[in-house]
């Protein structure tokens, strides 16, 4: 017989396959679409930021980890990762770099280690930092170049402000709506990524096929994208059916900003969002609320990030609200 | 047509049913038997025989101790050597009686003919006191006393049996095996059930990974008054009771309830079986098979093996070595116990032993939870099981009390989803433990 010991553990024996990495891994494939998208527009000044942003926020989890935490290192896990991507497209693509370390730090310190690290964050790290860098530098945060097929220098590029800036800005001055609309692109340039914006709020579809790639991968359910854009959608349809004379379309609040990119990537953060299915249909209806209101009625022309933050903070609310009934209490 | 399954919760692990197409062979009865006296839930049992007693297969050497408890009978023939602890599947020592074997004798009234015995005329009553003084207990792995299922308290009413042919761990086939190879025992052994329990109907439930099993028990069901068979969707855990009975009715077993709140009597079939052999053939529980499988086990067999007889020798039938055995697990993969030596008797309750290799037998290391909800979606009984292993980690009992941390019935899909490998029941079962003292203690 044997002199080695055998392994006594409790059960269950056996383990799924599914890793936290893999999870964080499949989110980043997906926002690849976008990614692609964004550099044939922006070119060199897409991948200028996204890049930048990336390496400044695992640097920042790795310091602060190593330096002030003391603990092991999770830059492995392809949170960080994902933080960067997002933030930079949460950012215009002649960002400049000096400020984009700060958005980083702002993200990683402020929005994720100060609550401990990955899991205890009640915010989404990405948006904390886009937020922070919109207080601290508004105009840098929005004024963008105009998208423009293959341009390659970063020189050239034409900034403007985005669709939705514009719309709110001429509906303040009293402009009509048909006026409006030759002040910004079609709908069919806002779906496929004609318009000017953040890197990836240029294109809905790429961000869609994005999604439907998590959906596949079972990585998140329709329950946040769908209920958010439908809230929206169903808002911003009841303030048009009122008076199309001074509210955009639902069509363009759908293609404009970061909507897609916010119902999508940013509100359907596992960590930030609520736990049950129920939990997760009253989140997306708050975000889609807030940004309506924010969008319509606020001082900013965009409200996505801000709702989904909000929104963020009565997370633990919801889930005490949505507890599932537990099997034999019916 | 959509297959059924249970409401909420469930997963897929791999099926791995590696000795399926291996026949049940007999296993020669060891030199030594250790058989415990407490293998059933409930009151151990009161041993009947002291050392130096001779005993033949099928005496009696312990019996009941409480209106909870079993019969147990000698599996060999032989001399009771003495009465001593001995490590059973829990790991800790427990009372066993040690028989040497002499031979092969059985008792005189058993009768070990093939040939199936399909009639009888006993009456609830009877029927009832035979599978008692047969010693059969859940064969599912739940090892409760049969004969007190069967006894339909004052006050409920039962509208069906339930038959548990679902096999829902992965790896294990005896209960598959026995469907393909005792089929028409089965069938009788639910007859039996059905007359002591009066009740005119019951429902065989079949996970749709055994086709050739629902096949020839449907063919063969067809020959018996009021038995149906049920083809089920696969899903772990179907085989847990309160999950089988609302696949198969639809209804949900309150909290803390019984089947027979629903209206429900549930068998395992190879507890069918023993009843059958019990009862047609006067046959006490002696043996049973086990599956005897893994990646570290060179022939995956079904064998029918003596009660008291050392893993290691099944593990030796099945050509498997202990050099690459990582972890020994009594029973599946998902609710199996990790034995902490191959000389752990069979017991009443052993369906199967598994050997996992060593580069299988280690967790995976853990890291932070990420509030993915996967956990909570798929826990059976629809707790969150992220919240109830935090609160048994800060030993928080009260709040794990109110949320209901006690339905758990430890089923483990939600260690086993969790991406972050977070041990998640490894603490629930401690809040279990501390909160089932704390309840004791109220009364
Ligand atoms: S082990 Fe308990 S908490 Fe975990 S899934 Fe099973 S029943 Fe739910
Ligand atoms: S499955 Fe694991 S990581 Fe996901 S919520 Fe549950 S405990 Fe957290």
């Amino acid at each position: 017989m044997s002199k080695e010991l055998l392994t006594i553990s409790l059960s269950p024996h056996i383990k799924g396959e599914e890793t936290t990495p893999q999870i964080m891994y499949g989110v980043a494939i997906a926002l690849l679409p976008a990614l692609i998208v964004s550099i044939i527009f922006f070119g060199l000044g897409a991948i200028k930021v996204t890049l930048f942003a990336v390496a400044f926020c695992l640097l920042f989890e790795f310091l602060i980890q190593k330096f002030i935490m003391k603990v092991e290192s999770s830059i492995g896990d392809g949170s960080a990762l994902i933080t960067g991507l997002l933030l930079a497209f949460n950012l215009p693509s002649n960002f400049p770099i000096w400020m984009l370390l700060i958005g980083a730090l702002a993200a990683m310190a402020i929005g994720k280690l100060s609550f401990g690290g990955l899991g205890n964050n009640p915010f989404n790290p990405a948006l904390v930092g886009r937020v922070f860098l919109l207080i601290c530098f508004p105009v840098q945060m929005t004024s963008w170049p105009l998208p423009k097929l293959f341009s390659f220098s970063s020189l050239d590029s034409v900034t403007g402000a985005t669709a939705l800036g514009v719309a709110k800005e001429a509906i303040k001055q009293g402009q009509s709506i048909a006026h409006i609309k030759t002040l910004i692109p079609g709908n069919l340039d806002l779906f496929l990524g004609q318009a000017g914006g953040s890197l990836g709020e240029v294109s809905a579809l790429a961000l869609i096929l994005g999604g439907l790639y998590m959906l596949y991968k079972k990585i998140i359910t329709w329950h946040i994208p769908v209920s958010f854009i439908g809230t929206v959608i169903i808002f911003t349809g009841i303030l048009w059916a009122i008076n199309c004379e001074q509210y955009m379309s639902p069509l363009f609040h759908l293609l404009t900003g970061g909507l897609m990119l916010g119902a999508i990537f940013m509100a359907t953060d596992m960590v930030t969002s609520p736990m049950t299915k129920k939990g997760q249909l009253i989140f997306g209806v708050g975000c889609g609320l807030l940004t309506v209101i924010i969008r319509i009625f606020g001082a900013y022309p965009e409200g996505v990030s801000f709702a989904i933050l909000l929104m963020n903070a009565v997370v633990p609310l919801i889930n005490i609200l949505s507890k599932p009934k537990p099997f034999g209490t019916n | 047509m959509e297959l059924k399954t249970f409401k909420k919760g469930g997963i897929h692990p791999e099926e791995n049913k590696l000795s399926v197409s291996a026949p049940i062979e007999s296993l020669a009865p060891p030199a030594i038997v250790s058989i415990p006296i407490s293998q059933h839930i409930g009151a151990p049992s009161k041993p009947l025989v002291k050392k130096g007693d001779e005993v033949k297969v099928g005496t009696p050497i312990a019996e009941m101790s409480s209106f909870i408890s079993a019969f147990i009978h000698s599996s060999v023939s032989g001399t009771v050597s003495k009465i001593d602890d001995v490590v059973d599947s829990s790991g800790l020592r427990k009372q066993a009686i040690i028989i040497k074997t002499d031979g092969d004798t059985w008792e005189k009234s058993i009768d070990r003919s093939p040939e199936l015995k399909k009639n009888f005329t006993l009456d609830a009553s009877e029927i009832i006191e035979k599978v008692k003084k047969a010693g059969i207990v859940g064969l599912g792995g739940a090892t409760f006393p049969s004969y007190v299922k069967l006894m339909v308290p004052k006050g409920k009413k039962a509208f069906a049996v339930v038959i548990n042919g679902v096999e829902c761990e992965p790896y294990l086939t005896s209960d598959h095996r026995i469907m393909l190879e005792k089929t028409d025992e089965i069938l009788v052994g639910v007859s039996l059930i059905m007359k002591a329990t009066n009740l005119k109907k019951a429902i065989i439930g079949i996970e749709n990974n055994k086709p050739d099993a629902i096949s020839i028990m449907r063919t063969k069901a067809k020959n018996f008054e009021g038995i149906e068979i049920l083809p089920l969707k696969v899903m772990y855990p179907q085989g847990a009771e309160k999950q089988l009975i609302q696949a198969v009715t639809g209804k949900e077993v309150p909290a803390g309830g019984l089947p027979i709140d629903v209206g429900a009597v549930i068998f395992n079939v190879g507890t069918a079986f023993a009843i059958y052999e019990a009862v047609q053939k006067k046959k006490p529980l002696v043996e049973r098979v086990v599956t005897v499988t893994g990646k570290a086990i060179p022939k995956p067999s079904n064998l029918l093996c003596r009660i008291g007889t050392p893993v290691a020798n099944l593990l030796e039938q099945a050509g498997g070595s202990l050099e690459n055995a990582g972890k020994i697990i009594n029973g599946g993969p998902m609710m199996g116990k990790a034995l902490v030596t191959p000389d752990v008797p069979i017991t009443k309750g052993t369906s199967g032993i598994l050997v996992m290799p060593k580069e299988l037998a280690t967790r995976k290391k853990e890291s932070p939870c990420i509030r993915c909800a996967k956990c909570v979606t798929v826990c059976p009984m629809v707790l969150e099981p992220y919240l109830l292993s935090r609160l048994g980690r800060k030993y928080l009992w009260e709040r794990f009390e109110v949320e209901k941390g006690m339905n758990c019935f430890e089923c483990g899909s939600c260690s086993f989803t969790c991406p972050a490998n977070i041990p998640l029941l490894d603490y629930i079962r401690v809040g279990k433990t501390e909160v089932g003292r704390i309840i004791r203690s109220r009364k």
